[in-house]
């Protein structure tokens, strides 16, 4: 089979998943489009552990740590986004931001949660 | 012990004593004052034998070269001839006395263990310059001289007076210092050595390229360390430290330290008959603005402080007619009574209750209260006027008889003008200082009027008894040091005649009686003049306690009183009516002060304004300018920060592409 | 089948290669329609789709042991996982205008650019790059156990407490605040 089949898939689903990660607003909706992004990776490692027929499978071990990680993630970042829902009645990603120099909401709400607003983003620079 | 270990011990003594103050001081007070007497009055005593072992003998030289130090060698040297015992010996009594009268004098001060510790490192210093062979080693001394004497006018820091004071001695004696090592410099470059045998040999064969720029240079730094005219501005002022300190370094050694130099490298000042000449005229002012000055004074401290410019202007005279024998002979036996003069002037403060003359005058009783400060300082002011039998004649008279020698062309490679114009200044001067002598002693111990303020107790034991220790020198030493049998002064010095001369000695003597009389006439004359209580005495009850503190807060007062730290609004002060017109400017020492506040500080002040101009409006408008394009972008910068992190992403991401775009199209 | 293998070429795909473009296609399709679709549940279900695809792609890699654990994990738990955290945030139910946020213009550009560097750069390196997968199964289970027990047990250990902290982490984030010190929220 042809490598670059499962290689151009994977890129076009990586991107699929980065338009996802910029343009939606509800975070639940930017942690899937992570995960799109996750499995696109996990794609190129298998095949290319396949391509390379690799004696230690280190690709395919490579691509179940990933899972297991993303798996790890999704749970955090669901209980990051629950808690940030319960605090501000809002889980929209582009309202979440005290951090801003002149934010447009009040910049320091007594009730706020600080990490409330830097978690996605760390979620979100983790997965680009 | 060799003669060479006991020399060396009598600086190291009082060091080590004054290493162990500053450490011990804090943690254990009551060391402080064996460490401060103890150590300086074995130096004393190690000093005596050196004097007594070295005697008239050849000088006795001993160096030791620790490393090498480039071109011109710096050896650890030591000279021992009459000159440098002799001054040594003086040194160590002096500076004995005053460390037993300063543990009375300033008994309860929080501050003794320093005080004590500095002065102790002073007298190191004094004997360190004394001694030394080698003229780096003898700059060493000298600074260390000079930073104490900072400290020690400053002891009183929380007054202005004294803050003022210190800075002022410093900066004025360092004016004088720049030049100074400038023209050691330049004399170890001609002569190849620091050695002071080794400069002399030079300057004797004449190998010095530029002796008259190289002595003036140095005559800079003399005067300024001695107070010569127009560097003597500083020791009046430093009046405003404690009494034991005006009597250690402003009258007895530090002052003379200049002179002292002057004498050892006497032969490289006589290679240029222009340097003779400077020195000469700056003598001759010297000895008689101070004179004047000294009798306008109000100020008691001031009075000594300006006859103690006066006395060194007679030292420098001496040496101007080349005569060092004169000078050195004149600056021992001048040490010895103008510590006592200013420690008694101590004791009078303290009994008065004020340190000046014109409140002192109204007090019918302080002699009475003070005898031993009364007889002990008649005593001392007698020597001062050069009555015989006391040392202050024999030692002026040598003087005279210097200039005179002189005068009559006999001087070798002294221009007998010089001679004249010492001799003539000498003269007058004579009469001067006799004049103020009087004035100080019917002011203050003649006084007529109220009882002077509830006695403030009797004073110290160890305060009177140092008076008349110092007083034995004052009384004996002129006429001691020149029987032959007994001390034969002219052979432990150069070996010239000392004795006075008949001529000059009538001529002195007559003079002083002449200014005593007429000191003593207007005196009587103003007596009527004398009116209601004048100035404000000190009654403080920490005045009891300790005498400094009486001097600080009299100190602190009379420009409150009077309106000027020097002068006081006393028609019944016969100086005014000797000096007539010139009396005004005579209390403000002719005004030298304005004069430089006019010619130096204001241009300075001045300049410094116009660099505080240019740094604050020119120099600051650029930085600010500098700083305003970064904020302008700064703020741009800061309006993308929305918060938003997906604009975040969004332009991380495009910026990740773009590299790896570029990256894939170079490579 | 053999002279194909020999000279394999774009113009004649084997029939593998059929099916891998064919399930790619299914799998692109499915994850655009989730990352656009106005409906959030929707968009979950149809990142079900996408996922599954992916699985079969791992199938047809001969990659089983992988398949059935993306199948197992993805599929099954976490888009359960997103489903419930949707339910908790009160997600609307069908369609929200505002589901996408204003960066819309910018996200297609950026992510544009990148597919397209991306195939650029791809393509251009394995143009003439051909996998062999008609030998042994390269991700049987048996080899995958066999491989993860022996080469990569202490990184696996290492996951298993990472897993346990992110347990631990998510009960504590998501915990209700007790009602003794309400002062703190």
């Amino acid at each position: 089979m042809h490598l670059a089949y499962p290689a151009v898939l994977a890129a076009l689903l990586f991107s699929v998943g980065l338009y996802g990660v910029l343009a939606r607003r509800n975070a639940i909706l930017v942690l899937m489009s992570v995960e799109l992004m996750l499995n696109a990776v996990n794609l190129n490692l298998v095949a290319f552990d396949v391509w390379l027929r690799d004696t230690l499978h280190a690709g395919q071990a490579l691509t179940l740590f990933v899972i297991v990680v993303a798996a790890a993630e999704i749970g955090i970042g669901l209980a990051i986004v629950l808690l940030v829902y319960r605090n501000r009645g809002s889980s929209d990603v582009d309202r979440l931001t005290d951090l801003a120099e002149h934010g447009p909401h009040d910049p320091h709400d007594p009730q706020g949660e600080g990490d409330g607003p830097s978690a996605p983003e760390e979620k979100a620079e983790a997965a680009a | 012990m060799t003669l060479t270990t006991l020399a060396v011990l009598v600086p190291l003594l009082p060091f080590l004593g004054a290493v162990g103050g500053l450490l011990l001081g804090r943690t254990a007070p009551g060391f402080a004052r064996p460490l401060a007497v103890l150590p300086t009055a074995t130096a004393f005593v190690l000093a005596v034998v050196v004097a007594v072992r070295q005697g008239s003998g050849p000088a006795t030289d001993a160096a030791t070269r620790l490393t090498p130090t480039g071109s011109v060698p710096v050896d650890l040297a030591l000279h021992l001839d009459g000159f440098a015992v002799l001054i040594a010996v003086l040194v160590g009594l002096v500076a004995t006395c005053v460390q037993l009268y300063s543990t009375a004098y300033l008994r309860h001060d929080p501050r003794y263990a320093s005080y004590s510790a500095l002065v102790s490192l002073f007298t190191a210093a004094m004997f360190l310059v004394v001694y030394t062979g080698d003229l780096m080693v003898l700059l060493v001394g000298w600074e260390i001289m000079g930073i104490c004497s900072y400290f020690l006018v400053g002891h009183y820091w929380e007054t202005e007076v004294a803050r003022a004071a210190s800075l002022k001695a410093f900066l004025v004696t360092k004016l004088g210092d720049v030049p100074f090592l400038i023209g050691v410099f330049a004399l170890a470059a001609d002569a190849g050595t620091f050695r002071i045998n080794g400069i002399l040999t030079a300057a004797t064969h004449g190998e010095i390229a530029h002796p008259t720029v190289v002595g003036l240079l140095l005559l800079a730094g003399v005067a300024g360390k001695s107070a010569q005219f127009p560097l003597h501005t500083w020791l009046p002022d430093a009046m405003a430290g404690p009494t034991p300190v005006s009597a250690l370094i402003h009258a007895a050694t530090m002052v003379a330290a200049g002179i002292y130099l002057v004498a050892r490298l006497l032969p490289v000042f006589e290679a240029s008959t222009v340097t003779l000449a400077v020195l000469g005229v700056l003598a001759a002012v010297t000895m008689i603005g101070s004179a004047l000055a000294a009798l306008a004074q109000d100020d008691i401290k001031r009075v000594l402080a300006y006859s103690t410019i006066g006395q060194l202007g007679y030292m420098a005279a001496a040496l101007a007619v080349g005569d060092r024998s004169a000078a050195v002979f004149h600056l021992v036996s001048h040490g010895a009574f103008k510590a006592l003069l200013f420690l008694a002037a101590g004791v009078v403060i303290h009994a008065a209750g004020t340190n000046s003359l014109a409140a002192m005058s109204r007090m019918g009783d302080l002699g009475k209260r003070v005898p031993d400060a009364m007889w002990t300082m008649g005593i001392a002011l007698a020597a001062l006027a050069a009555i015989p039998p006391f040392s202050g004649f024999f030692s002026k008279e040598s003087v005279l008889r210097a200039a005179e020698h002189a005068a009559s062309g006999h001087a070798e490679g002294v221009p007998s003008a010089v001679g004249w114009l010492v001799l003539v200044a000498a003269l007058l001067t004579a009469v001067l200082t006799a004049g103020y002598a009087t004035r100080l002693f019917l002011l203050a111990f003649r006084g007529r009027g109220a009882t002077a303020p509830e006695a403030h107790g009797r004073e110290p034991a160890a305060m009177t008894v140092v008076l008349w220790v110092l007083a034995v020198p004052t009384l004996a030493f002129g006429a001691v040091a020149l029987v032959p049998s007994l001390l034969d002064l002219p052979a432990w010095l150069d070996g010239n005649a000392l004795a006075p001369t008949l001529v000059t000695s009538i001529l002195g003597v007559g003079l002083a009686v002449v200014g005593i009389l007429a000191t003593y006439g207007a005196w009587q004359a103003a007596a009527t003049r004398r009116g209601a209580p004048l100035g404000a005495v000190v009654t403080a009850e920490a005045a009891e306690e300790e005498p400094a503190l009486t001097e600080a807060a009299a100190l602190q007062t009379h420009e409150q009183v009077y309106g000027d730290v020097a002068a006081a609004q006393d028609p019944a002060d016969p100086g005014r009516l000797l000096l007539g017109p010139l009396f005004e400017p005579a209390s403000h020492g002719f005004r030298l002060d304005a004069l430089y506040a006019k010619l130096f500080v204001r241009p300075v002040l001045a300049a410094s304004g116009l660099v505080r101009f240019l740094d604050r409006e020119v120099v600051e408008t650029y930085v600010r300018g500098a700083g305003g394009l970064p904020r302008l972008l700064g703020a741009l910068v800061r309006r993308t920060q929305t918060g938003n992190v997906q604009t975040y992403i969004s332009v991380l991401l495009a910026g990740s592409v773009i590299l790896a775009v570029l990256v894939a199209v170079g490579a | 089948m053999n002279v194909a293998a020999a000279h394999p070429g774009f113009l004649s795909p084997t029939g593998v290669e059929i099916v891998f473009v064919l399930v790619g296609v299914a799998t692109l399709a499915a994850a655009v329609v989730s990352v656009t679709t106005k409906q959030l549940v929707h968009a979950a279900l149809w990142l079900v789709v996408a996922l599954g695809g992916v699985a079969v792609e791992y199938l047809l890699l001969t990659a089983e042991f992988i398949a059935w654990v993306q199948v197992l994990i993805y599929v099954g738990s976490v888009v359960v996982l997103v489903l419930f955290g949707l339910m908790l945030t009160k997600a609307p139910i069908g369609r929200s205008p505002d589901a996408d946020s204003g960066n819309r213009i910018a996200a297609l550009a950026v992510a544009v650019a990148a597919a397209g560097t991306l195939v650029w750069v791809v393509v251009d390196a394995f143009r003439s790059t051909w996998i062999d997968v008609d030998g042994a199964p390269q991700g049987s289970t048996k080899v995958t156990g066999e491989i993860l027990f022996r080469h990569w047990v202490l990184p696996f250990e290492a996951l298993s407490v990472l897993l346990l902290a992110a347990l631990v982490g998510a009960i504590v984030l998501s915990r209700k605040q007790s009602r003794q010190q309400p002062g703190e929220r």
